[in-house]
């Protein structure tokens, strides 16, 4: 059973937001003693997800979560956009594919490192991404 | 204008420290300062330290390589020195590769790299 610990509910609407998120999230996963990597990975992966909601969602909210197992705590991160969707997903999370010519390595980088990673699009409605990185054992 | 991100000349190197969040604004207009700068002082080199970043995502990742492209093609070489391992490990897990940047593990040896002999 995972417990929530502390939930902060962050608004992505432009460039400063992304900023203020990816910082909320370090913090958070210093706070809960995740190491040096773990933190790097979700902080990261955290500014991908939080960018693609401003870039290719149109804006949306980010919630950052404390979470326990009752043995570790961890960090969930989840993202919701009411923008286009993603059509071809499959392609999206192959890594290299970008409809706005840039990268094309933040889903697929990110789903690499964290330890949990959930999407649920529907094209034309939105977009939810669910991740979750933990205090390594 | 990048205000706290201060451009220190080494001979013909020029010396960037980055040690505050680079939010998009700020990271062009680095950019563009540092382009500035390299004309003005006929650098041959160019060092970027990013000790101070403990994350760094495709975002900032490209902008240091975009920025490394531009000093080339006005004859610069950038050497980025002070990559945290945290940061090297995540930029490798996502399948991120910098290809036209060269790297060194301190400023020390980025110096030495661009052919800057040091005292010992
Ligand atoms: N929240 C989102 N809403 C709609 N499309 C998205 C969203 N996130 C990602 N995508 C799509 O997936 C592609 C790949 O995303 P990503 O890997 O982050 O690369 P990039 O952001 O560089 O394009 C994007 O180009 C976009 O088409
Ligand atoms: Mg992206």
């Amino acid at each position: 059973m995972i417990s929530v610990v502390a939930q902060y509910k962050l608004d992505v609407r432009c460039e400063d937001d992304v900023v203020v998120v990816r910082r909320k999230a370090r913090q958070l996963a210093q706070l809960r003693r995740l190491d040096p990597f773990a933190t790097a990975a979700i902080t990261t992966a955290v500014s991908e997800l939080s960018r693609n909601v401003l870039v290719h969602g149109r804006g949306g909210i980010a919630l950052l979560e404390e979470v326990s197992d009752g043995t570790r705590y961890g960090i969930r991160a989840t993202f919701e956009d009411q923008g286009p969707g993603i059509d071809n997903l499959e392609r999206a999370l192959a890594g290299g594919y970008s409809t706005t010519r840039t990268m094309g390595l933040g889903l697929s980088g990110s789903r690499r490192l964290v330890d949990r990673f959930d999407i649920q699009t529907t094209v034309g409605k939105g977009t939810m991404i669910r991740v979750e990185k933990w205090q390594s054992a | 204008m990048t205000g706290n991100i201060p451009i220190l000349k080494i001979g013909r190197t020029l010396l960037v420290s980055i040690q505050v969040e680079l939010s998009d604004a700020v990271a062009e207009s680095l950019q563009n300062d540092v382009l500035s700068a390299i004309e003005r002082s006929d650098a041959k080199g160019l060092v970027v330290d990013i000790s101070g970043f403990d994350t760094v995502d495709t975002y900032v990742a490209r902008i240091l390589a975009d920025m490394a492209k531009m000093a080339r093609l006005m004859g610069a070489d950038t050497v980025i020195s002070g990559m945290r391992p945290e940061v090297a490990a995540t930029l490798v897990r996502m399948g991120y590769t910098m290809d036209e940047v060269r790297f060194a593990l301190n400023l020390d040896e980025a110096l030495a790299l661009l052919g800057h002999v040091l005292a010992k």
